[in-house]
């Protein structure tokens, strides 16, 4: 049976940590494209109005001078929806940003299509992609509100170049209290023999609902929470592959360039099983509620059951 | 020939000059100290000349390169490497540096042969410009080259990143000032004018962006490819001190960066009026060495004109 989650705020949970670390170190900074009511910087922004710059709607100029900023030895945080923080500065994430490897961390929020009604436009569903192509940078999707904290954290201890996708929904919360976080590790999130479930971002509760599904039918799968994207775990998806012997990845994204074709790369070069790939398929999407939306492009525990049955089906 | 180390030594002294009243900026705005004397200038000058035989030679030996947008901008270069900027050639990250931004990055063989000259590294340095393994990348990169502030050669991003830095001596309460260097051709770029409206809305007077207006870009004139005229009053309109110089005139370069350490409460835009190819009769107001290296024998010309 599939148990009810808290809901809470990935973006909320960003802003308050956001608070947090401008008490405890004067170099953190905080920059945003006239969206900081929606991303949260705002909350670090009634605190610490001097450390925080709008720099209206242009994007491809926050870039710019976060880059200046943390070459000057800031700690930069810029944000704005994932839509424009990724393709609308994309020159800039790469030519000023990740070939020098500056300490810039992009917190990005309203990532994947439960933007929901505003439509395609605001769907990130390149993003991922886009972020994990470039040299240098690390790309993290945290699982939940609790996971979120955590991973500003880790960022902002972490030299170098973030990308941290987060979701315009409450989601629900699959980390415990006293979760903690570690870039480049995947998080075990249940055990099972029988196939692994590879998600991040709030597919990773979706994941979790659909193993306890298919526990009810004898089939145990384990479930990886794959916070972070790049660098990716390799360890935990041999052992997977090995142990498991089927892979299921699950992602709010297009299949091509994020979690689905990372973890294929380590799959098919140490240890080839079979995978299914639970995402968005070559497509642009429409207006709608999240779960709607979520229901109409298969991003659900059912979708990842029926997934898992058909790697069972192909698997030696 | 001067040694560039010893007028980096009078760089460091900090006295920005400011010379008798140009044709650009009244008697009214003319500070009352330190006018560099004649023989400042003739220094210059002939430092000047030194870096455009640098620049000839470096992009021939290599083969490729961009020598117009280069040799547009030596005197302003020279300007502010062997006068202006207060920095320390034998420790590039010393944090109270001023910060020269070269936003129009294929201009890279000139900021390469300043800093050369400075002493931050070897002049021998140069001829290994765009070769396999060289610190000297046919753009900037702020990784390889000591001195190099920001990696660049996409254009349009460096008053950004120059409005960071800017941003960043407000916050720590620093002196330093910073200056970034445009093409003209590159004010074509959105992100120019994004930073344009941004750094008056900061309030930076500490920083200076500095127009390398050549009226050139690759394709031809810009007025045929992409018009930027009025391009001192959109600067204006943006909210910017701004001054126009004649851009192969040390003394009026000098003066306006003099002019702009005066400015409060906003940053200030010098449109420096330049000929692409300057110094080098078959390159002058020839777009076609914007991206083109001479041949051996173009070279020699060139250098010959430059003795």
């Amino acid at each position: 049976m599939v148990m009810a989650r808290r809901l809470a705020s990935t973006r909320e949970a960003y802003g308050k940590t956001l608070v947090e670390l401008g008490h405890e170190n004067p170099d953190i900074v905080v920059l945003d494209a006239d969206l900081s009511k929606s991303t949260r910087t705002n909350l670090f922004a009634a605190r610490f109005p001097q450390r925080f710059f709008d720099c209206g709607v242009a994007e491809q100029n926050m870039v710019g001078i976060s880059a200046g900023l943390a070459a000057s030895g800031k700690i930069v945080f810029a944000s704005s929806f994932a839509v424009f923080a990724t393709a609308r500065c994309f020159d800039q994430l790469r030519v000023s940003v990740a070939q020098p490897r500056l300490n810039v961390k992009i917190v990005a929020t309203h990532g994947g299509v439960t933007v929901g009604e505003d439509g395609f436009s605001h769907h990130a569903i390149e993003d991922l992609a886009l972020a994990c192509s470039l040299p240098g940078f690390a790309v993290v999707v945290p699982a939940d509100a609790v996971e979120t904290a955590e991973v500003i954290r880790a960022a902002s201890v972490t030299p170098g170049p973030f990308y941290i996708r987060l979701s315009r929904p409450d989601t629900p919360v699959v980390c415990e209290d006293g979760y903690c976080f570690s870039l480049g590790k995947a998080a075990s999130m249940r055990q099972g023999s029988d196939a692994t479930i590879i998600a991040n971002g709030l597919m990773v509760a979706e994941a979790l609902d659909a193993a306890e599904s298919l526990a009810g039918q004898g089939i145990e799968c384990r479930v990886l929470n794959m916070s972070t994207l790049k660098p990716l775990d390799e360890e935990a998806i041999v052992l997977a592959a090995r142990e498991t012997g089927a892979i299921v990845t699950a992602e709010e994204h297009l299949r091509q360039g994020g979690l689905g074709s990372g973890v294929a790369q380590v799959v098919v070069q140490h240890d080839p099983v079979p995978m299914s790939f639970v995402a968005l398929t070559d497509t642009y999407t429409h207006s709608g509620k999240p779960q709607e939306l979520l229901r109409q492009h298969g991003l659900t525990a059912d979708g990842i059951q029926s997934a898992i049955k058909s790697v069972l089906s192909r698997k030696g | 020939m001067v040694g560039g180390t010893e007028l980096v030594k009078e760089a460091h002294a900090g006295s920005s000059g400011n010379l008798s009243a140009s044709a650009v900026l009244s008697s009214a705005e003319a500070l009352p100290s330190m006018a560099p004397q004649d023989t400042e200038i003739e220094d210059l000058q002939r430092m000047a000349k030194n870096l455009r035989r640098h620049v000839i030679t470096m992009i021939a030996e290599a083969g490729s390169g961009h020598p117009g947008g280069s040799l547009s901008a030596v005197e302003i270069v020279t300007a502010l490497f062997f006068r202006v900027l207060r920095h320390r050639p034998l420790e590039p990250g010393w944090p109270g540096r001023d910060r020269f931004i070269l936003s129009k990055g294929h201009a890279a063989p000139l900021l390469y042969a300043a800093l050369a000259e400075c002493g931050y590294f070897d002049v021998a340095e140069l001829t290994s410009l765009r070769k396999l393994g060289s610190p000297l990348q046919g753009h900037t990169d702020r990784t390889r080259t000591p001195g190099v502030e920001m990696s660049s050669g996409s254009l349009g991003q460096g008053l950004s990143f120059g409005i960071g830095t800017a941003l960043a001596a407000r916050l720590d309460s620093q002196s330093y000032r910073v200056y970034v260097l445009l093409g003209d051709g590159e004010c074509d770029e959105g992100q120019v004018w994004e930073a344009a409206m941004a750094a008056p809305h900061f309030g930076l007077d500490n920083l200076v962006a500095i127009i390398d207006h050549n009226k050139q870009q690759i394709d031809g004139w810009n007025s045929e490819v992409m018009n930027t005229e009025p391009l001192a009053e959109k600067w204006r309109a943006f909210g910017w001190e701004v001054l126009e110089v004649d851009g192969h005139d040390i003394g009026q370069i000098l003066a306006a960066f003099n002019h702009a350490e005066g400015v409060k409460g906003r940053p200030t835009a010098i449109i420096a009026h330049t000929i692409k190819g300057k110094g080098v009769s078959f390159m002058e107001n020839n777009p076609d060495f914007h991206g083109m290296a001479p041949t051996r024998e173009q070279a020699a010309k060139a250098l010959e004109e430059l003795a």
